[in-house]
């Protein structure tokens, strides 16, 4: 039989101040991990988000970044005649070639330098992204130096806002439309015409080509068609398959949250069970009159681990709150496939606050268990003799 | 039931209790033999170390001996686990302490309805034997309050109908008066006696207030760990 949990909470009440330490301390652990697990969370999300399931990226076999792949200019004809490739209305096949390069731009927060991904593009690249929509000005125009950014590079980076002229590689470019891409990759990008960035980056070859596949079953078939053609010697991967590999970039980022979160509760567990042994101490006659009353050192054991699990809880809470705040801001993170900023929104769901809710009762148990043997060790008599 | 059958409640034969005090030994109690009789209400007295807490937690189970036999209604204490004598204390002995305590977060009904908690009783019942408890005590009206917004009779008094709300076959009461004044003191005496007088329980009751005795019905005296005669 168990002592009431209200017993438990008038204790929580009546020893606020500590109760108020303890939940504090759970509480920023419990921020923090959640914080850190929800940036995780928002690579990869941007990432996964990103691919098309009919879109298909041509690039050379072995490399893991469009970045780093290199098609020579005269297989991009080659593989536009492809059969299986979707056409606009006019009858051109949907094939873009893409350039990626990296530029060096400062932080609109901090003027600290960081690296955006600029990607060269044919104009039908756009037919291709259906999923982006220009918010502001208007699409680059072949041949000129006009770039558009997306929205959060335009906010994060300083000179990218819509009207604005700016160094790209050598020469000054002219911002002239904004995007958004919902969340997906391109969101971290600068898009401009392929032409003009690979005469401003002295670049000869392609990085990629990107095709939109007629149904599912041509998307199986052009990755055939690509590999089997000895002219091209290059690979096909669906650009859904693609951005999943890249969420490799997530998985630092979740270990070191892990990590981060692993030692800050060890210390918070400490910290918890420090005030558990006080609140022992404190109790010892109670303790002793249960005990005489007819509670057992079990019930005694469960009563004290429940009320560090109560109070780790509070702490949870207070975590929770902590990291509300930021749920819907934006930030960046470096891409370690492509070695640029990625863009994304943190997201405090309901989903992490639960784990991190659990993740307080792990250190509540972890806490409050010796503290709670002790007091279930202590006889009766032992235990109403102290003062 | 135990001692129905005119056999004492309590049977204890040549009890012992030593405490090792680093290498010394202090002999609390030495061959105590006492036999405790269904509806007595015995007054426990003597001087300061002389054993009468001792004897009273050896009777309820809180300690152990180490020699001799106490038999409280009809168990042999010595052979029971702590989880087994936790459920035996529940449903046998009624404890009172000289220092009330109470838990100081719970109300006095709730302190009341704690014993209760390890029976098998619904919420209606408990409520109506916590409200009979305190009715006998005469705190019908203090229900909801807490430990610190009553005076210490009427703590002592909570704490009386703590001890036989679920209906005891013995009270222990280790210095029940020791904390009160006077007045205080002779309320809990009177209730004490009515619960002998008019609810048959059987009390042990230590006490150093030669005024105490003379509610009870049979006296003893301990002397240095022993048992004065009669
Ligand atoms: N846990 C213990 N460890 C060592 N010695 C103890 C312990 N409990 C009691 N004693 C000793 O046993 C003897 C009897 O103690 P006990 O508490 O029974 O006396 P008492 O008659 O209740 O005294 P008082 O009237 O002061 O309450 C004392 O000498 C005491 O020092
Ligand atoms: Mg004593």
């Amino acid at each position: 039989m168990l002592i009431p949990l209200k017993y438990n909470l008038r204790h929580l009440v009546a020893r606020w101040k500590t109760t108020l330490v303890a939940g504090v301390t759970f509480g920023l652990v419990i921020a923090t991990f959640i914080i850190v697990m929800s940036l995780a969370r928002g690579v990869e999300q941007a990432l996964t988000t990103t691919g098309n399931p009919l879109n298909v990226i041509i690039l050379r076999p072995g490399v893991e970044s469009e970045s780093q792949s290199q098609v020579a200019k005269d297989m991009y004809q080659t593989i536009r005649n492809y059969g299986g490739i979707a056409k606009d209305e006019t009858g051109e096949p949907l094939a873009s070639p893409e350039v990626l390069t990296l530029v060096n731009k400062p932080r609109a927060t901090d003027g600290k330098a960081s690296n955006v991904q600029i990607r060269g593009m044919h104009p039908l690249s756009l037919k291709i992204h259906p999923a982006l929509r220009l918010v502001s000005g208007r699409m680059f125009t072949p041949g000129l130096r006009e770039a558009v950014v997306s929205k959060r590079i335009a906010e994060r980076f300083q000179g990218l806002k819509l009207g604005e002229r700016t160094r790209l590689g050598r020469g000054e470019w002219t911002i002239v439309g904004v995007f958004d891409a919902q969340g997906t990759a391109f969101d971290s990008e600068i898009w401009a015409d392929y032409q003009e960035v690979m005469q401003e980056f002295d670049r000869d070859a392609y990085s990629s080509v990107l095709v939109r596949a007629v149904d599912r079953a041509a998307v199986g078939s052009l990755k055939t068609l690509v590999e089997e053609d000895r002219r091209v010697k290059l690979t096909a991967k669906s650009e859904q398959l693609y951005y999943e590999e890249q969420t490799k970039t997530a998985k630092p980022i979740k270990a070191f949250a892990v990590f981060l979160a692993a030692i800050m509760a060890v210390g918070a567990s400490f910290a918890g069970m420090n005030t558990m042994y006080s609140r022992v101490a404190n109790r010892s006659r109670e303790i002793g009159t249960l005990r005489v009353l007819g509670f057992t050192p079990m019930a005694v054991l469960a009563s004290f681990l429940i009320e560090s699990v109560l109070l780790a809880l509070c702490g949870g809470i207070v975590g929770c709150l902590l990291a509300l705040p930021i749920n819907g801001l934006a930030t960046g993170t470096t891409n370690f496939a492509t070695f640029s900023e990625v863009v994304f929104y943190f997201a405090i769901t309901p989903g992490l606050m639960l784990q991190g809710m659990a993740f307080a009762v792990a250190m509540g148990l972890a806490g409050g268990f010796f503290p709670a043997w002790a007091a279930s060790r202590q006889t009766a008599l032992t235990a109403l003799r102290q003062l | 039931m135990p001692g129905s059958d005119g056999k004492p409640v309590i049977e204890i034969r040549g009890l012992q209790k030593v405490f090792a005090h680093g290498d010394t030994e202090v002999a609390a109690l030495e061959n105590i033999d006492i036999d405790i009789h269904q509806g007595e209400f015995v007054c426990l007295m003597g001087p300061s170390g002389s054993g009468k807490s001792t004897l009273l937690h050896l009777i309820a189970g809180l300690d152990n001996p180490t020699g001799g036999q106490c038999r409280v209604l009809g168990q042999e204490l010595s052979d029971m686990s702590e989880r087994d004598l936790s459920r035996w204390r529940n449903e046998h002995i009624g404890f009172i302490f000289q220092s009330f305590n109470l838990i100081p977060v719970l109300t006095a009904y709730e302190n009341v309805e704690m014993p209760l908690l390890l029976t098998g009783l619904s919420r209606k019942e408990r409520g109506e034997h916590i409200e009979a408890a305190l009715g006998i005590v005469g705190l019908s009206d203090r229900l909801t309050h807490y430990p610190r917004q009553l005076s210490g009779g009427q703590e002592q008094r909570v704490a009386i109908a703590r001890a036989l709300v679920a209906d005891p076959d013995l009270v222990l009461a280790d210095e029940p008066t020791g904390d009160l004044d006077a007045k205080s003191a002779e309320e809990v005496l009177t209730i004490l006696r009515k619960l002998n007088q008019d609810y048959g329980k059987t009390i042990i009751m230590v006490t150093h207030d030669p005024k105490a005795s003379g509610y009870a019905t049979v006296t003893r005296h301990l002397d240095k760990g022993q048992m004065l005669p009669l």
